[in-house]
């Protein structure tokens, strides 16, 4: 349940805000656009960020960060906040209610001998005068972005009662002349890390479940193979080289295999695989393409994309194999399924008319919905709180990342920059 | 002695009749010397290697054949379609006589679609078309460890734009040699 902190008149208009955008920890590296929802009749919940005490011992401004990640979500206001108050000090509610907040956050920034940072902060409900949270982290000096991009999560748990994803990165692949790169990047756009730079394609990059690898596909070596990479090591495996073209990683949910599209045996075919690259075995027979093979969230099925009926459409299996059912059913050519954390919703790409767009389907009553106008959509992948799309669009005669609502009512552009961007995935929650 | 001289006259012209030779003897010995009286660029044609008529010349036809698919590496598709059309059987036989007369020789069969669609839905519509000829090819003889499909799907036009015309020259298969 929610904290409350605000009147009923006001939580209930809250809780529609909510229900109508839930829109999140999206924004353009380079541009700042602001989600604008003044049309919803909604109130933004009024927070007060005080600066850190000592932030300046800290290469990243935290306040600012956490009031950046808050006010993108659409869901709050930052209220001036001046004053030099920190997590230990007591506040002077009346003062803050004055000032129109209904929440409040200070803290600190401390240096810790052996270099890392410790950085505390306190949540508090100004309304009721009392305490929500308070939390201190202990982190390298380059991970002070990331330290507040936790805050932020925090207070916007605790103020709306959903899970926050400024602290999860995205990853995406860039195409500039004839580099390709691999990034990944904070869920805001911002601190763009190359993973990997190839002189060839790169496509299909897929998070595992621990958030420290991406496996993906790269044709490096004259044709496409799969590998696994770690992150934050920079060291990288081969999982699949077998003849022909190896491709569509998916994680299995608990991480120990993936789904895999081999054309090994004729055609392309779907194939597990354990994470270390042994045991690879066929899980369904057609003498169609079978492809984009996608698990659903509990682990017990897969999701996948085959035109044994003539055009590509969505089924489903269970995971080990065996008789699958269809799922998709509108028009002649449905691909590129991602299921929602919850397992409700599946978010895919269908062509009409000429024209790829992303849609979505209530996976219970199999209704199905347009949520994009635009012509060239690809590749969707959900947020780990079931709350946001990101997918691959071309906007401006060029390609772009959106972030959408899942009623395709608040649409961000995530990056804009000069290189094509395509291929966006989603990193999980990760735990400090 | 009027004689002696007479007669030593008639025994030199008998002897020098007996030569067989009519060349006078107070005339210089011709000279054969090539570049006197013909022009500078008939010269090159005048000389003419020596052969040994006993030699034989072989044909091979590994040459002839590589000379044979010379410009003739790539195989283009119709929208939504895998199938080889008959415009390409000759290509395809060249290249079966060429790959089944070197068994060493292998080529890579590398598949590719037009920019419209998804990504590994058209990496799997390449490796159809790859797969398409390589069939082709193994139904005339061909080892199937000479021929390897593989795909880029989308990934790499060979014409960038968004016309037909542009797609068409993007749907298509290339054979290469590994």
């Amino acid at each position: 349940m929610p904290e409350s902190l605000a009147p009923v008149s006001r939580r209930r208009s809250l809780a529609a805000l909510v229900a109508l955008t839930a829109a999140l920890g999206a924004g353009p590296a380079l541009a700042q656009v602001r989600i604008d929802i003044a049309g919803t009749g909604g109130t933004r919940i009024p927070v007060a960020i005080v600066d850190f005490r000592d932030e300046s011992k800290s290469p990243q401004p935290i306040a600012a960060i956490i009031r950046a990640d808050l006010e993108r979500s659409g869901l709050f206001k930052s209220v001036d906040a001046p004053g030099a108050i920190s997590e230990t000090s007591v506040p002077v509610f009346p003062e803050w209610k004055a000032r129109q907040a209904d929440g409040l956050v200070a803290g600190s920034v401390n240096k810790l001998a052996d270099g890392r940072l410790d950085i505390r902060f306190k949540l508090w409900d100004v309304v009721k005068g009392a305490e929500i949270i308070g939390q201190a982290q202990a982190v390298h000096p380059e991970d002070a972005r990331l330290a507040a991009h936790r805050i932020a999560d925090v207070v916007y748990e605790k103020l709306t009662g959903e899970k926050g994803v400024f602290a999860t990165r995205m990853a995406y692949v860039t195409k500039a002349g004839r580099r390709f790169s691999l990034v990944i990047a904070d869920a805001d756009g911002e601190s763009a890390k190359v993973a990997l730079t190839s002189p060839e394609p790169i496509i299909s990059p897929a998070w595992a479940p621990n958030g420290r690898e991406l496996a993906y596909v790269t044709f490096e070596s004259g044709k496409a193979t799969v590998r696994i990479q770690d992150v934050q090591a920079g060291t990288r495996r081969v999982l699949a080289d077998f003849k022909g073209t190896n491709s569509a990683p998916a994680w299995s949910p608990d991480g120990s295999q993936l789904a895999l599209s081999l054309s090994r045996d004729g055609g392309t075919q779907l194939f597990v695989i354990n994470r270390d690259g042994s045991g690879v075995r066929r899980i369904a027979q057609s003498s169609a393409i079978d492809t984009e093979a996608c698990y659903s969230p509990d682990g017990s099925k897969i999701y996948f994309v085959s035109d044994r009926g003539g055009g590509p459409q969505v089924y489903r299996m269970p995971a080990t194999g065996g008789a699958a059912e269809r799922v998709t059913f509108g028009g002649g050519y449905n691909i590129s399924p991602a299921i929602s954390p919850d397992g409700r919703t599946m978010a895919y790409i269908t062509r009409t008319g000429g024209a790829f767009r992303l849609s979505v389907m209530d996976l219970g009553t199999g209704q199905s919905q347009q949520i994009s106008e635009a012509n060239d959509d690809e590749s969707p992948a959900f947020s780990p709180n079931g709350k946001l799309i990101v997918y691959a669009s071309r906007a401006g005669g060029k390609e772009v990342l959106m972030t959408t609502t899942l009623d395709g009512k608040i649409k961000t552009p995530l990056l804009v920059t000069l290189a094509e961007v395509r291929e966006p995935t989603w990193g999980p929650f990760t735990s400090q | 002695m009027k004689l002696t001289r007479y007669a030593l006259t008639l025994i030199a012209a008998a002897a020098l009749a007996g030569c067989g030779s009519t060349v006078k003897l107070d005339e210089p010995a011709p000279v054969v010397t090539a570049q006197s009286t013909t022009p500078p660029a008939a010269q090159q044609q005048v000389t003419t290697p020596v052969v040994p008529q006993s030699q034989v010349k072989p044909i091979t036809l590994d040459e002839q054949l590589n000379q044979q698919v010379q410009g003739k590496r790539v195989v283009y598709f119709d929208f939504d379609s895998d199938a080889v059309k008959e415009e390409y059987r000759p290509l395809i036989d060249v290249h079966a006589k060429r790959l089944n007369n070197n068994k060493k020789l292998a080529l890579s069969l590398e598949g590719n679609t037009d920019e419209r669609g998804g990504r590994e839905y058209n990496l799997a519509l390449g490796q159809r078309r790859a797969e398409a000829v390589a069939k082709s090819l193994t139904l005339l003889g061909v080892a199937g460890t000479q021929v390897e499909a593989v795909s880029f799907g989308k990934e790499r036009p060979a014409v960038q734009g968004s016309t037909e015309e542009a797609w068409s020259k993007n749907r298509r298969v290339e054979l290469k040699d590994k």
